[in-house]
């Protein structure tokens, strides 16, 4: 169940956002894609996810060309969060969940249960999403996206509106997602990937990680290498170093 | 059947034999044959008849077509006029009144509606000629291929809309300038089974259609990626609005003229009574705006004026307060 881009050139608007990019992703792990604005990490994400079409280069799912894959197909397979939480209508929170389920055209009561447990919100299932607080309402969102039982989750910057306790909860869900099975079920763990800016939670939580820069890979491998001081030197032109033991690292960071 | 279908149903069942035993003369209905009313029988079967049948079709398409909409935009406010199809269709029976001298007698009684519904036809084929356009820039990237083609919509609007206020100020004599205006107007007035029969099937597909685009229109509550990740074909979306919302709108303007605000206001009687999908909306919203136009049509009718007071203008009369306060609430984020 790989997830791979292959020399991936993306376009927008008639300018290249991403630009031959190759990185074979592994299921049942947390990868991380960081770097500075506008580096092309949302248009990447896009990518993966089979939303936006490559100019060159391919996506490829299981050895296939993503391009190739029955819009349906592809969504069953591959789930994604975007990044501004925009919900139409008031609609329960239960009702936004089982949107989930769209891609198999059933009802998949079983699925929808399972999303809403997982994320604690049986409580909540009958309160309209306007009067859930933003805690709440990213995890709905991501209920929605688990409802799917997608073999890759892909959301893009999901702690970005979220306080402290909030983040941790949203990342715990996440390695829950990646150490289990679908829908909370055995066998192996669905593949994670996140777009972040807290270069902290990259270097203590996810399993890979992925730094761009202008479209392009400058670091890419575990959160001890690929976030090196001489790597965010390079990306963000801060000089930086990290503090405190592996998986409680802290970022200090300073003008070059 | 959800909760807000069977209360329209109901409603409608209520509203039909009202409508047929009100106008100029109020007929008994337990006494059709002898209540005094000359050719009784003959006022409901060749006048009242067709003319609630024909309310019903016609608020059903704009009930739907509005519920639609409001789904695809994601937006409350978001009318089926503005896809431009109504003016389009307006304008085609603008023209027929111009082309009048140039249609055979025999097809005379059929030019307007036929010329309507072309008209409808070419503001379908121009909206999509220009969503060709725009989802080509769409593909590559996320977003704007909506907002693009509802200001495509509006353009269309905007010249069907000059393009008739031209036909009219050029009208060749007075008689057809007073025969368009009031035209323009929507009224169901002396309206028979033949207008049934002609907007009947096209209103009944075109509802059709859009119940087809229902499930799409429930991805979109999360935006377009969102629902493109959840496997919604843009195009297939748009091909699906473009011909309900025309067939349902273009067959309404052909036999009744412009009638407005059906489609804006009927959405919001129906969208509490549900669980706000748009998917859960487009039934409902048939019936009530089946509802809505009945009514309508039966209040004007029996309202003591010399002249009939037109449906298009006394549903503008209460839709245009009623999306005041639509917006009112929305500034107050209640919507």
């Amino acid at each position: 169940m790989m997830l791979a881009a292959e020399n991936l050139t993306l376009m927008r608007d008639g300018k290249p956002v991403v630009a031959s990019i190759s990185a074979a992703l592994t299921p049942g792990t947390i990868t991380a894609i960081v770097g500075p604005n506008g580096a092309g990490k949302s248009s990447l994400l896009l990518g993966l996810a089979g939303l936006l079409d490559p100019a060159a280069g391919s996506v490829m799912l299981d050895g296939q060309a993503l391009a190739a894959f029955p819009p349906r197909t592809r969504a069953q397979a591959i789930g994604y969060l975007p990044q501004t939480p925009d919900i139409a209508w008031d609609v329960a929170v239960e009702n936004l969940v089982a949107l989930g389920r769209l891609p198999w055209r059933d009802r998949g009561t079983a699925a929808v249960e399972a999303a809403l447990g997982a994320l604690a919100l049986e409580p909540l299932r009958h309160r309209p999403v306007s009067q859930l607080s933003g805690g709440e309402r990213a995890r709905v969102l991501l209920a929605r996206v688990l409802a799917g039982e997608p073999r890759w989750i892909l959301a893009d910057e999901p702690l970005a509106a979220l306080d402290l306790a909030h983040q941790l909860s949203l990342i715990a869900h996440f390695k829950a997602c990646a150490r289990v099975g679908r829908g909370g079920g055995q066998g192996a763990g669905q593949g994670v990937v996140v777009v972040l800016h807290d270069l902290a939670i990259a270097m203590n939580h996810a399993d890979r990680v992925l730094v761009l820069k202008d479209g392009r890979l400058i670091a890419d491998g575990l959160p001890e290498t690929a976030l090196a001081a001489d790597v965010i030197a390079q990306g963000w032109s801060v000089a930086a170093r990290w503090l405190g033991d592996a998986g409680e690292r802290a970022l200090v960071a300073g003008k070059v | 059947m959800n909760r807000a279908s069977l209360i329209f149903a109901v409603l409608l069942a209520v509203l039909v034999p009202l409508s047929l035993l009100a106008g100029r003369v109020w007929i008994d209905p337990f006494d059709i044959a002898g209540s005094g009313i000359a050719n009784a029988a003959l006022i409901l079967a060749e006048l009242r008849l067709p003319r609630a049948v024909l309310a019903i079709i016609i608020g059903a398409g704009l009930g739907a077509a509005g519920a639609a909409m409001q789904g695809y935009l994601r937006n409350p406010l978001a009318d089926p006029g503005l896809f431009g199809i109504a003016p389009m269709a307006a304008l085609g029976a603008v023209a027929s009144f111009w082309l009048g001298a140039l249609i055979p007698p025999a097809w005379a009684a059929w030019s307007l509606p036929l010329m309507a519904l072309i008209g409808a036809g070419t503001g379908m084929a121009l909206l999509a000629l220009i969503a060709g356009r725009t989802s080509s820039d769409a593909a590559g990237g996320a977003g704007g291929g909506i907002a693009l083609f509802t200001l495509a919509g509006l353009m269309i609007a905007s010249l069907a809309g000059a393009l008739t206020a031209l036909a009219i100020t050029l009208a060749p004599n007075p008689f057809a300038l007073s025969e368009i205006v009031m035209w323009l107007n929507g009224a169901l007035t002396d309206r028979s089974w033949r207008e049934v029969m002609l907007a009947a099937p096209l209103v009944a597909a075109g509802i059709a259609v859009l119940a087809l685009a229902a499930r799409s229109l429930d991805a979109l509550t999360l935006g377009e990626d969102a629902a493109r990740s959840m496997g919604l074909n843009p195009a297939r979306l748009l091909a699906l609005l473009v011909v309900g919302v025309g067939l349902t709108v273009g067959a309404g303007v052909a036999v009744a003229g412009i009638i407005g605000f059906v489609g804006l206001v009927v959405p919001h009687l129906v969208r509490p009574l549900t669980d706000r999908l748009p998917s859960s909306l487009i039934g409902p919203s048939a019936l009530a705006g089946a509802c809505l136009v009945l009514a309508a049509d039966s209040i004007v009718r029996v309202l003591p004026l010399v002249t009939e007071l037109r449906l298009g203008i006394a549903l503008s009369l209460i839709g245009a307060p009623f999306f005041g306060w639509l917006l009112l609430r929305m500034r107050r984020g209640r919507l």
